[in-house]
């Protein structure tokens, strides 16, 4: 249970805000970072945590996209393929480093460890290309140094 | 000359001992020795508009406020999300002590009971390091409870946002804050009136880049802010330079000192590659574009100001300045932001969610070369039943890369509507079926 792990957290984040309705998005993030995912367990922990009704926290989640509605790899890349990115080759970056990790339509590597999505602008637009791992920025990329990223995440997680 | 980005000349300012042996919340400690009425009418002749994009009077802003009001609240926007935009970031996490000094700045001038800071969720390590920051400005007493020995009292918070464009709007921001749909609000009530701010309460919303002026400001008063740049126009800029050119990044400029021919290639370091510059989006995605005729063309040497680029039928806006070359499609440039403003839609009002689905459609079918002959009329017809029509600018701005792509670019347009795929070099063709129905679009009328 989230309440019962993250006790110190959850009460710092409520402190913050006047309502407890105003939790739901750093609980949602709590969640997801818990789960991996947010699945319907989170969902519900969030909800009863900011006395909200789960459909109301799943109408939250789905409009944000930086909550999974569905599992993804321990390793979730967003390639910023935007017109200034797009200028300086992003969308073959991207295109390079999706075929790289064999990810299927739904941007899951073959084994599962990796998941890459296209993103809108990530105001890293001087440092193109780029990409966020798990929200961590890595710029002024090629598709050889994204590869050596790659390969370093997949070395710890075999670790 | 830089009075936002220090850091240039003093690498450590992020740190707070380095911030306060450079000046670093004199001002603050200034305004809070002053009435709240001079703060705000210092700031008010200092002309600083807003850096966020739409250009309002600060001063005239923090002045709606009602002083009598128990709880208002400092909401500062940095959500910092339209295409080609980045110059709040550099400052958050270059010199953040100079963001949080000038939001305590308007929050003793309009009583707030606390200061939001609404971070993009994107800018996740940014966000980090702001609230490391805010914590150690709380042991020194810059921030918290009775700050610096006043009978001021204001918290700072940071929140993340969840990757939502539409929260940059400041009522949807405030509705996101509050726990909801980032999607805008109904106008009237204004956020600055009671029953249309944060939690009910009045609240100033102010960009990043904004409420850094401030301590500039109020330290070394109104008559020396002003004496930079035009009157128009007073202080500086940060200019975002994105695109086809040698060196981009940000760069702070005073207004009215520079055209965008040095913007380009003094500052720029020139097009890449030495080749001819074609079209300029001086506003990130929303602007209308820019034609220019190669690296000679005399509308290079507009100065940068509000006022100068609205004549050239564009806008400043936040500066997001993305330069394409001569290599590029300007209708693959239209049908990308077109795509960014379908994505980005809160889906609120029916004309900016059914219009953006259409415009994108419409000129998906165009790029692929199977354009119907009443195609540039249902783009007309969608942008028609878009204007004025929605409750935020982003309905109102999401027909622009089209329509002014039609209008200034017509022979790159032209073509592609003619039936030919590639009408001039193209160095970024579309990224083909894994995003595009094109062929499956029913026609729209």
């Amino acid at each position: 249970m989230l309440r019962d792990k993250y006790t110190e957290q959850i009460d710092a984040t409520f402190a913050k805000y006047p309502t407890k309705r105003s939790a739901v998005m750093p609980l949602l993030y709590l969640a997801q970072q818990e789960y991996g995912w947010v699945n319907q367990q989170g969902i519900d922990e969030v909800a009863a945590l900011c006395e909200l009704d789960p459909t109301q926290v799943k109408s939250i989640a789905g409009f944000y996209t930086m909550y999974s509605e569905k599992p993804k790899g321990k390793y979730w890349i967003h390639v910023c393929t935007d017109l200034a990115c797009a200028l300086c080759g992003a969308d073959e970056f991207y295109d390079s480093l999706r075929d790289y990790l064999h990810a299927d339509a739904d941007g899951n590597s073959e084994d599962g460890v990796f998941t890459i999505d296209p993103v809108m602008c990530l105001g890293a637009c001087d440092k193109a290309p780029m990409m966020q791992c798990n929200f961590h920025f890595h710029e002024n990329l090629d598709i050889e140094k994204a590869k050596a990223l790659v390969e370093g995440w997949r070395a710890e997680e075999q670790q | 000359m830089n009075i936002i980005y220090r850091e240039i000349d003093i690498p450590d300012i992020r740190e707070l001992d380095v911030y306060v042996r450079n000046g670093g919340y004199t001002a603050l400690k200034k305004a809070l020795g002053m009435s709240r009425a001079d703060v705000i009418n210092e700031v008010k002749a200092s002309n600083l508009r807003g850096r966020g994009g739409a250009g309002f009077p600060t001063g005239v802003k923090w002045s709606f406020i009602p002083q009598d009001n128990p709880i208002n609240y400092v909401v500062v926007n940095a959500d910092e999300s339209e295409t080609g935009t980045f110059k709040d970031r550099q400052i958050m996490e270059n010199n953040p002590h100079q963001l949080i000094e000038g939001a305590l700045i308007c929050a003793y001038a309009i009583k707030a009971a606390a200061v939001y800071i609404y971070i993009r969720g994107e800018y996740w390590d940014v966000g980090a390091a702001l609230e490391k920051a805010i914590d150690d400005a709380r042991a020194q007493n810059y921030v918290g409870d009775g700050i610096l020995g006043s009978e001021f009292s204001c918290p700072v918070y940071v929140h993340l946002g969840a990757g939502a464009y539409i929260c940059g709007e400041e009522s949807a921001l405030l509705e996101s804050l509050e726990g909801k749909l980032g999607q805008p609000r109904v106008r009237p009530p204004f956020p600055a009136n009671k029953g249309g701010g944060l939690y009910g309460e009045p609240t100033v919303i102010n960009n990043v880049e904004t409420l850094a002026n401030v301590p500039f400001i109020i330290d070394k008063g109104a008559a020396a802010y002003k004496a930079m740049g035009t009157e128009g126009s007073t202080g500086t800029k940060i200019f975002c330079l994105s695109g086809h050119v040698e060196k981009p990044g940000n760069y702070e400029l005073e207004f009215g000192k520079h055209t965008l021919r040095d913007l380009i290639f003094t500052y720029g370091g020139g097009m890449k590659g030495g080749r001819q510059i074609k079209g300029i989006l001086p506003s990130g995605g929303s602007g209308p574009v820019i034609r220019v005729n190669g690296n000679d063309d005399p509308i290079l040497d507009t100065p940068l100001t509000y006022e100068d680029l609205q004549k050239l039928g564009s806008i400043l806006g936040s500066a997001s300045v993305i330069i394409m070359d001569e290599t590029v499609d300007m209708t693959w440039v239209a049908s990308k932001v077109t795509k960014f403003f379908h994505h980005e839609s809160c889906g609120k009002c029916t004309p900016c969610r059914e219009g953006t689905y259409w415009l994108d459609k419409t000129i998906d079918r165009i790029m692929a070369g199977t354009a119907k002959p009443n195609d540039v009329d249902l783009i007309h017809n969608v942008a028609n039943n878009m204007k004025g029509v929605t409750l935020c600018a982003l309905g109102e701005f999401a027909a622009n890369p089209i329509l002014f792509t039609i209008k200034h670019f017509p022979e790159d347009f032209q073509a592609h509507v003619n039936g030919a795929q590639k009408p001039v070099a193209t160095v970024a063709p579309q990224r083909g079926a894994r995003t595009t129905t094109a062929a499956a679009a029913p026609a729209g009328d």
